[in-house]
């Protein structure tokens, strides 16, 4: 019987090494997770190019577009097409000229699909210029290889 | 005194089964939210709309003319530079790129060569950034060497 009752006790495993690794995947997951990447879009895949780097500033008054393969623009959650999206920039320009910058300052910071049409993105284009927005970044994806 | 001793030794033991509930229920969350991130960069262009901008009709330098011709499935189908056709070819693009300019050493400021991109509705907009790739620079091992910094649209063709 006092046998028995000594192997109940070694039935109790040691849980320290597995902890230590157990908060080692914690604090690594912790570390690398990036919650600021909001304004990407699950419809638009980018274009990689190898000259691209990672700006060092993040740009003043960014104007987030995404353009999706159909030409779907995403302005701030909402849904726009080209002939709509004035609207859209307008109200973005509302916010900046409140906060007592011209709109001069403004970058339009354009996210398109690798496969939209090309005439899809300058349109885009256009339609900014006619609301005086000049300032436009292609965002790329970086290419490493 | 031998029944205290026993006591201690048996309180000590702690119960770890919570804590490892918890440290495993942080370890699924951070696991399933996260994603590697994909480092991005731009192209700047500076596009005021034309006729406004006085400064450039001061120019006496016109652009450099890059036209990009598609098939109706939005693939490239020939690049054709200042109307020298260069087939498909990034490279030589660049290549004549190099030789229109002069010079392959870095233009500051505004007073670089400036280039405009004529392309048909239906290209697919990964080619665009190939070819605004190959006239902007290349890779000199880990040095980028700029070619053309100022970029800009023709209007779209429908």
């Amino acid at each position: 019987m006092r046998v028995k009752s000594k192997k109940v006790d070694l039935a109790e495993g040691d849980l320290t090494p597995m902890i230590d690794m157990a908060f080692q995947l914690i604090a690594f997951f912790m570390v690398l997770i990036n919650f600021a990447q909001t304004e990407s879009n699950d419809r638009v895949k980018l274009p990689s190019s190898q000259l691209v780097k990672p700006p060092e500033a993040p740009l003043e008054f960014p104007i987030i577009l995404h353009v999706a393969k159909d030409g779907e623009i995403f302005l701030g959650g909402d849904s726009f097409t080209a002939e709509t999206l004035r609207v859209g920039l307008n109200n973005e320009i509302a916010v900046i000229k409140a906060e007592g910058k011209s709109v001069k300052d403004a970058n339009v910071v354009i996210r398109a699909h690798k496969d939209t049409a090309a005439g899809d993105v300058q349109e885009v284009i256009r339609v900014a210029q006619e609301v005086n927005l000049e300032n436009f970044a292609l965002r790329v994806k970086e290419d490493r290889s | 005194m031998k029944i205290r001793n026993r006591e201690e030794g048996q309180e000590t033991q702690l119960n770890m089964t919570s804590m490892i509930d918890i440290v495993f229920l942080l370890l699924i969350f951070f696991v399933m939210t996260f994603k590697i991130v994909e480092l991005e960069g731009d192209f700047s262009v500076r596009m005021p709309l034309a006729g406004n901008d006085s400064v450039a009709m001061d120019s006496t330098e016109l652009p450099i003319k890059l036209r990009m011709r598609a098939d109706e499935l939005g693939r490239l189908t020939s690049l054709s530079l200042n109307e020298i056709d260069l087939g498909q070819d990034f490279d030589q693009l660049r290549g004549n790129v190099i030789s229109l300019i002069g010079t392959t050493t870095p233009v500051e400021g505004d007073d670089g060569p400036e280039i405009e991109i004529d392309t048909d509705y239906n290209l697919r907009y990964e080619y665009v950034i190939r070819a605004i790739t190959a006239v902007s620079g290349y890779k000199d091992g880990n040095e980028v060497v700029k070619l053309i910094e100022k970029i800009k649209f023709a209007k779209p063709r429908r």
